[in-house]
């Protein structure tokens, strides 16, 4: 298996999903078999070939500087699980 | 019978005041009462908006200010962000997402005046090929209620199928739009990357998103696409130039077409059955007036492990957003802040999400990027040029869409990865951003199959032109499901 | 044996745009809590990012004043990791790609020219601000300033002491704001300086650094390197290790303290942002960026020192700000370009003194530069003598009116009529016959004695040239 136990503990950490320990292994082994079809890859020779990003090769468009956007803090903030004095609320940051 | 009707029949009807939009509004509200339990291909239905924008697509169709598809009902994929209902990509971390902005697809919809009827169900993010990955359970393919209808615009071609709507929007990222088609026997197309604007659209890759019509027949769908894409400056990605009209080739002769038929996509783990269907739809298609030329698509095995890599890359990412502070779903007492990450993210997501998210933060970290990320995207271009060489012999390129009908629910969700082989042929179009069709071609042992047509940038409407003209001399896309004729 | 100290700045300058980098939502520092943070700030779902034109425009300029290797491919990249002040999580910036790669800033120190190289400057987005103990025990997020684009130039590490970098900085505050794309505001943070500061012996690899963040002033930017230069030599001295950490500098105990964090190896897992395509400039762009720059503080202080003869002190005074500059040329204008050294010594003296008596920037002057310039023109004609036109002077900063107003009201324009000047002398030398006896013995000051006295008599108005030479005709006659 490509990916193991500690792996696991990292990548979970990387997406900060919490993975029960007794999840562990059945996330390990298919994991694995994602990363194990990434195997073909290798075989083949890239060399000199250019990453492609996107589709098309065009440049970005660029948006004049202007303010389009006014306060909308009480329509998104409707939906927002905590907030207080229009702030959103997160457990105590330590700095 | 209304939902019997073509499109362009329910279109001359509403303009003639045969009936009206809320009369045929009012009908697939009862029919979605009636059949959509059993399927379960609707997260969410709208009777109240769909009712009063039927009423106000009336006044329209009365004052002489209405379009060719006002007053034409329509069910939005649940990852259209739609302004005041609910939009929860089929995952329980948006199942409290009250949407407030319209996507740029869903703004210009409400203008063309289509009620919208409902969202319909979904892989959860669009990750899936089956609709089994939902929060809301899995949708069922209404010509076999064990089979699944794809994915993962799974309830999107279920409620066409099923005429639990006469059209309907898709996204295809992977073959999302092309393969729920396949499986439920209607049309799709995904158009080339950028002609419709991904703003309001809930991203899962960005540079492979694309969103189209899912429709019964060729001609809704160009109808559909005319009116859904429209440069938008809100997309960065969007191309700014003139779409053309979608519609305007539909009745030209398939005389001369040169279509190529690649050796590849006719070998090891194509079903016999399906074969054959897309075997005769080709030599039908070639009656009317084609030829075949043979050409060569080398790297598309590569297709499948690039995509894998590069998709989820651009998810992990993408979904980080998702932390339970601004919106969404957020945990129980969480007892410090990676406390509140860690377990939002993890009650919150599902098991192929999760999966994804992770693969693609492991294919981008430290000692990875290179082997995996990068090697991908250039393996993403050497396929990309398999097609753009193929073009210079070809007009079109031929094909299935996947390798089977549909597949049973619960037969694939053991393995992910016979999931992900099982989009071999549609993914490679994604890569190359090309757009590409499903066509309702034949029968596999009660189960639908479609054709693929792929063709070059911007060549939609020959694509919908080359599936109009098969689409007068068979009646597949007209065949419906006893129940739900 | 020695120390060689070895510093590199980072600073973060905040783009004097009207939106953000990605959005139309304002940039205006003070708005009330999340009302400047629209749909694109909060990252919310399938919300895309459209780069502003004017953040382009900006980095460029940085790039043509550094001389540096411009971006004229630019590739947005995402730098992924969870914080609160991060809604998406990720932060939008340049990484292999940047919109101005290698440059320099030349710095004076002790009189001597220094070339400090600037790595490159990328632009990205800024985060948005935590506020603690609002509510108890939780942390109240306000992302009004996520996504205000910031511009963070990186230097080489060519800075040798406290002194150098702070001279650095100054520099590149004064570029920043000379061509306009940063307001320099350190108070509101619109101009951040992080420092990596290490020591080694001559000779020796580069010593492990630590990084001093967010202080406020230049001058607490210079004490805490002094400090932190110390600590890490006395630590290296007595045995100890100088350990990789980011520090915080107290100004009331003028010392640096760890910063308490979980110090992992972050691991960004940066690529390029599918949502962005890359940003092209084109050699057309950048001649119009280079067309519309203002003249650089180097070259202003040389061609005034050279074509209008001023001091070298004259000269850095009045180039210290873009404003001030802007005030002396607009005056040296208005009075015909003849006198520059007459408008600099009032800008550098009396102009400059009550500006910083009353805590006062240029721009805010109550004296405009068409005001000074007539106050000026009275001395030339005359009407003023150079004492009357410190009272009007005055007099004009306390709003009193215009030069002439203040001539007119207060009947201070100068005597020049020689029959006036004459009766006064005479006056005075009919008053005063035991002092005429002492000039003419040979006692030359009582000439000052009587000029004062006639000066007195005229309530100062009388034009001492006139005094002086029908004083001198009277006294030889």
């Amino acid at each position: 298996m490509s990916i193991g136990k500690s792996e696991v503990a990292s990548i979970s950490r990387l997406a900060m999903i919490a993975v029960a320990d007794h999840e562990v292994e059945q996330v390990a082994a298919k994991l694995s078999k994602v990363v194990d079809l990434f195997a073909q890859m290798q075989a083949v020779d890239t060399e000199g070939v250019e990453p492609m990003a996107h589709p098309h090769a065009v440049a970005q468009r660029l948006r004049l500087d202007e303010i389009t956007e006014g306060d909308q803090h009480q329509k998104l903030q409707a939906i927002a699980p905590a907030v207080a004095m229009d702030l959103y609320l997160v457990p105590q940051v330590i700095e | 019978m209304l939902h019997t009707l073509s499109v362009k029949q329910m279109s001359e009807k509403l303009h003639a005041g045969e009936i009206s939009s809320v009369e045929l509004t009012q009908h697939y509200l009862d029919r979605i009462t009636q059949f959509d339990p059993e399927l379960n291909a609707y997260v969410t239905v709208t009777p109240e908006l769909a009712l009063q924008m039927a009423r106000d697509a009336d006044e329209r169709l009365k004052n002489g200010t209405a379009g060719l598809l006002t007053g034409i009902p329509i069910a939005h994929k649940d990852i259209f962000c739609t302004d005041g209902v609910k939009t929860t990509c089929s995952s329980k971390m948006l199942d409290n997402f009250i949407a407030p902005y319209d996507a740029h697809v869903v703004t210009l919809l409400k203008k063309a005046g289509m009620p919208i009827l409902g969202k319909t169900n979904m892989d959860e993010f669009a990750m899936g090929s089956s609709s089994e990955s939902s929060y809301y359970g899995p949708t069922k393919n209404p010509w076999d209620l064990n089979a699944v209808p794809g994915g993962s615009s799974g309830g999107a071609a279920a409620v066409i199928a099923a005429n639990l709507a006469p059209m309907a929007t898709g996204t295809d990222t992977g073959g999302s739009i092309r393969q729920p088609a396949s499986f439920c026997g209607i049309t799709g197309i995904k158009p080339t990357y950028g002609t419709v604007s991904r703003f309001g659209i809930i991203a899962y890759a960005s540079s492979f998103d694309q969103a189209g019509p899912m429709t019964r027949s060729a001609e809704a769908s160009a109808w559909l696409l005319n009116a859904m894409s429209e440069f938008d400056q809100r997309d960065s990605t969007c191309l700014e130039m003139e779409r053309p009209d979608f519609a305007s080739e539909l009745d030209n002769s398939l005389e001369g077409l040169k279509v190529g038929v690649p050796s590849e996509y006719f070998g090891e783990g194509l079903e016999p059955e399906v074969e054959k269907i897309v075997k005769d739809a080709i030599a039908e298609i070639e009656k009317l007036g084609a030829t075949i030329v043979p050409v060569s698509l080398p790297n598309k095995d590569l297709a499948v492990p690039a995509y894998y890599v590069l998709a989820p890359a651009e998810a992990s990412s993408n979904l980080s957003r998702y932390d339970g502070v601004r919106f969404g779903y957020r945990c129980e007492n969480p007892k410090d802040l990676e406390d509140l990450y860690r377990r939002s993210r993890a009650e919150g997501f599902g098991a192929e999400v999760k999966r994804r998210i992770m693969v693609g933060a492991y294919a981008l970290s430290a000692g990875y990027y290179d082997a995996y990320y990068l090697k991908a995207q250039r393996l993403r271009r050497m396929v990309r040029d398999d097609f753009t060489q193929a073009f210079e012999q070809c007009d079109v390129i031929m094909g299935p869409v996947a390798p089977t009908p549909a597949f049973n629910i619960g037969e694939k969700t053991d393995d992910p990865t016979s999931m992900y082989l099982a989009d071999l042929y549609t993914i490679p179009v994604n890569l190359g951003g090309f757009p590409g069709m499903s066509v309702p071609a034949g029968f596999a042992n009660g189960r639908p199959v479609g054709l693929h047509i792929v063709g070059p940038y911007f060549s939609e409407a020959k694509l919908l032109n080359i599936a109009h003209q098969f689409q007068q001399v068979t009646d597949w896309h007209k065949q419906t499901p006893a129940q739900y004729q | 044996m020695s120390w060689e100290v070895v510093i590199g700045l980072e600073i973060h300058a905040q783009l004097t745009t009207k939106s953000k980098i990605f959005s139309g939502a304002s940039i205006a520092y003070g708005a009330a809590p999340n009302s400047q943070a629209c749909a694109v700030d909060l990252g919310m779902p399938g919300m895309l990012p459209v780069v502003n034109q004017a953040v382009i425009a900006k980095g460029i300029a940085l790039g043509l004043a550094l001389n540096a290797e411009l971006g004229k491919k630019q590739v947005f990249d995402r730098k992924n990791y969870f914080y609160p002040d991060l809604p998406k999580g990720y932060q939008t910036t340049q990484m292999d790609y940047p919109i101005v790669g290698k440059g320099y800033l030349d710095i004076e120190v002790d009189g001597k020219t220094k070339r400090i190289g600037v790595t490159r400057a990328h632009l990205e987005e800024d985060a948005g601000k935590s506020n603690h103990g609002i509510v108890k025990g939780m942390t109240g997020i306000d992302l009004n300033r996520a996504g205000t684009p910031l511009l963070e130039i990186v230097s080489e590490p060519d800075l040798s002491s406290a002194q150098e970098a702070v001279a650095y900085a100054r520099k590149m505050h004064e570029l920043v704001t000379f061509l306009g794309i940063c307001d320099g505001n350190m108070q509101e943070g619109s101009f951040r300086v992080d420092s990596n500061v290490s020591v080694r012996r001559p000779g020796e690899p580069l010593g492990t650094r630590a990084e001093l963040k967010n202080i406020n002033s230049f001058r607490f930017i210079e004490k805490a390197i002094e400090f932190e230069i110390e600590r890490q030599i006395d630590l290296i001295e007595s045995g100890g290790k100088v350990i990789q950490e980011t520090r915080l500098y107290d100004s009331e105990t003028n010392t640096t303290r760890s910063m308490r964090t979980k110090e992992e190896a972050n691991d960004y897992r940066y690529f390029p942002c599918p949502d962005l395509l890359p940003v092209i400039v084109t050699d057309e762009v950048i001649d119009a960026v280079r067309a519309t720059m203002p003249e650089l503080p180097d070259a202003k202080r040389a061609r005034y020192i050279s074509e209008m003869g001023l001091s070298e002190y004259d000269a850095g005074v009045l180039t210290s700000s873009r404003a001030m500059a802007q005030y002396f040329e607009a005056l040296n204008k208005h009075t015909g370009g003849k006198d520059a050294k007459v408008c600099a010594n009032w800008i550098t003296s009396d102009l400059a003194g009550a500006l910083n008596k009353a805590g006062l920037e240029i721009a805010q002057s109550p004296i405009s530069e068409a005001m000074l310039a007539t106050l000026i023109a009275r001395i030339q004609d005359n009407t003023l003598s150079g004492k009357i036109a410190k009272q009007v002077f005055e007099a004009m900063w306390n709003g009193e009116g215009t030069a002439d107003e203040i001539i007119a009201a207060k009947g201070l324009k100068q005597i020049t009529d020689s029959g006036a000047i004459e009766a006064l002398v005479d006056q005075v030398l009919a008053a005063n016959p035991a002092q005429i006896e002492a000039y003419k013995a040979g006692q030359e000051k009582m000439l000052g004695y009587f000029v004062g006295q006639i000066m007195k008599l005229s309530g100062g108005q009388a034009n001492p040239g006139q005094v002086n030479a029908l004083l001198k005709q009277k006294l030889q006659a």
